[in-house]
């Protein structure tokens, strides 16, 4: 069990804000294109977090062009290159499924204010 | 030589490769095997090396077992077994055998104990269908015909529910991921037979493939 923990702690990345359900956030993620990298940004609200350690990840979800799409990303994949935390928000619930049965004005979020 | 050490599974975890795409592994603590006796042609009738693995409390052993032991100068251990070789000359007794044998991106074949599964139905044992579950239906989780009422018996090989698992199970070709041979630790591509804990044996996979002939 230790040896586990110890080849997953090497992969735990310190570099990221600190992030919650219902904030959100631009993922910049490192695209390969044939032998040629890009970063493309994902906006989003994160609506889980889920597992712990190396193994977390997150959910971000967006609605574009009326479609709502939601990608999950490893919290320590180095695929991400930066995460920012655009605006955060007041929840009551730690998984926000509730937003995908919401649209326009009803899916927002409040923000929270400290 | 054919490359071979015991181990043991660890559990299974997961890292990033250089891409930065996630790949399941399994963590075997591997090694280090240390050769207690040199088996070869003039006095055994084939080649090959005794190795054990992992340390053994002396009052556990009998006194044939641990004079074994004594004469070839190695403290005793817990697993002993043999690996053929094609020949003993370039090794000694007493000297161990490491995880280091192996390298990034090598295939090796992976043998363990399957988990057990107790007895079990047919269902699970040999992936036979259901039957419904309503509309009236008695016939739920049944091995089924047992085949024709002529024969007046039932054939050897029917699939019938009985032990399962804790067999002896090899996997083929499976990629080593990393070595940490500080840790006596290496990470295998998905996963080994077997429970955590269980004794693994770890060899050289037969069936190279291509990136095996390019090494060559």
């Amino acid at each position: 069990m230790d040896i586990i923990r110890e080849i997953e702690n090497e992969q735990i990345r310190k570099d990221h804000p600190n992030f919650f359900p219902g904030d959100t956030v631009r993922v910049h993620v490192k695209v390969v294109e044939g032998n040629r990298e890009r970063i493309q940004t994902f906006e989003g609200i994160v609506i889980k977090r889920r597992g712990s350690g190396a193994r977390e990840t997150f959910t971000v979800r967006r609605v574009s062009y009326g479609v709502g799409t939601e990608r999950t990303f490893p919290v320590h994949s180095p695929k991400i290159e930066k995460l920012e935390v655009v605006k955060r928000g007041k929840v009551r619930r730690a998984k926000l499924y509730y937003l995908r049965k919401l649209k326009g004005k009803a899916a927002r979020i409040k923000e929270r204010r400290r | 030589m054919e490359k071979t050490i015991l181990g043991r599974k660890i559990g299974m975890t997961q890292v990033y490769d250089g891409q930065g795409n996630l790949i399941p592994v399994t963590v075997v603590k591997a090694g280090p095997c240390t050769i207690i006796q040199k088996k070869d042609q003039e006095k055994d009738g084939y080649e090959a090396l005794q190795v054990g693995f992992e340390e053994q409390k002396e009052k556990r052993l009998n006194k044939p077992a641990l004079g074994h032991f004594k004469k070839a100068q190695v403290s005793p251990k817990r697993f002993v077994k043999e690996i053929p070789v094609t020949s003993t000359e370039e090794y000694q007794v007493g000297q161990e055998i490491k995880v280091d044998i192996f390298n990034e991106g090598d295939f090796i074949d992976v043998t363990g104990i399957s988990k057990g599964r107790g007895f079990a139905g047919s269902i699970k044992r040999h992936g036979q269908s259901r039957g419904p579950k309503t509309h009236g239906s008695h016939y739920h989780r049944g091995p089924g015909s047992l085949g024709s009422v002529d024969a007046a018996r039932v054939f050897k090989g029917r699939p019938l529910p009985g032990r399962m698992g804790a067999d002896r199970v090899t996997v083929q070709k499976l990629q080593v991921v990393q070595v940490l041979p500080e840790k006596d630790v290496i990470l295998v591509k998905g996963p080994v037979p077997g429970n955590k804990k269980g004794l693994l044996v770890i060899k050289e996979s037969i069936k190279g493939g291509k990136e095996k002939a390019a090494s060559k």
